[in-house]
């Protein structure tokens, strides 16, 4: 969370400067002070560097021309974070993911009673190690990111709003212009599906 | 499925279905809001009796919440020390896009 300091430094000029060539270094500034942290949020939306290096561009000039609209009143980061973020979402909306597994497989599964069919995970000590000591093993880094990016669309980027950039659950269903029970859903399912293709680790197999 | 954890599941499957109980179903319809802290405390009460009568259901629960947790961890934070920078060509391409002529 940023400081009263840091917001107090995050700011720009509330209204656009008078000229169209006089803001320049103002927005260059703008661009490298946060295109790097602006860069990261794309990536993990859209989970390729060309879209989000694209996304960025849109994003910081869509920005610049809303200008006006930025009263200060938030961080210039959380505002610019936003603005990231729509933009991404459009990109994925037009952008049409090509051999997208469906997700049902990666459901819990059940016996003819309706028990639950699951290992012994906690006996077995295998999930003891914290997630901050388990991420440190390259192995078991690479096989969360891939997970994650394996989810369907849909479901990926629920868990990415609301798990990674920590949107609340009303602030993503308006981002997604849909429902709060819709979100819950998908993201319980995509929560689901990532817990399955994690299993490897949880079995002691990767690490 | 042996024929002893058949019969267990058989009976945990009946025993389940008993007023006050719910279904490993049905305790996957409130997970979500049980994990996020927000279901109703009476609502809390018979999905933690689920949990203290049913291995799987922990377990599963707590592999869901590893995954979570590894989701979380997985990705740098964004209020980390040292903020990543934004390549020089791409900030050169904003800035020709927004009008300034890029340097050679």
């Amino acid at each position: 969370m940023d400081s009263p300091a840091d917001r107090a430094r995050d700011t720009l000029p509330a209204r656009p400067p008078a000229t169209p060539t006089g803001d320049v270094a103002e927005f260059e500034r703008a661009i490298r002070q946060h295109g790097g942290a602006m860069l990261a949020v794309a990536r993990r939306l859209l989970g390729n560097e060309a879209d989000a290096h694209d996304c960025l561009q849109e994003a910081f000039l869509q920005a610049f021309d809303k200008l006006d609209s930025f009263q200060g009143r938030a961080a210039l980061r959380t505002w610019l974070h936003r603005i990231v973020v729509n933009t991404a979402l459009m990109t994925l909306r037009r952008r049409k993911r090509k051999n997208e597994q469906p997700i049902d497989p990666l459901m819990p599964e059940y016996d003819a009673n309706g028990c639950r069919l699951e290992p012994s995970w906690q006996a077995a000590g295998q999930l003891a190690e914290s997630a901050d000591s388990l991420i440190q093993h390259a192995e078991v880094r690479a096989l969360v990111l891939n997970a994650i990016d394996r989810l369907p669309d849909s479901y990926r980027i629920v868990l990415v709003l609301r798990d990674i950039e920590e949107y609340n659950t009303d602030e993503v269903a308006k981002l997604l212009e849909t429902n709060p029970g819709a979100v819950k859903t998908r993201l319980h399912r995509a929560r689901a599906a990532l817990k399955k293709l994690l299993e490897p680790v949880f079995r002691g197999d990767v690490a | 499925m042996s024929g002893a954890g058949g019969l267990r599941n058989k009976i945990r499957g009946q025993m389940f279905k008993l007023p006050l109980m719910l279904t490993c179903r049905q305790v996957e319809d409130f997970l979500l809001d049980y994990v996020e802290g927000t279901l109703p405390r009476g609502q809390r009460l018979i999905f933690d009796l689920h949990l203290a009568l049913c291995r799987e259901c922990r377990d599963y629960l707590a592999a869901y919440r590893k995954a979570i947790e590894l989701g979380k961890a997985a990705f740098p934070h964004g209020d980390a020390p040292v903020p990543e920078e934004v390549p020089e060509d791409l900030v050169q391409a904003i800035l020709a896009a927004r009008g300034r002529p890029a340097p050679d």
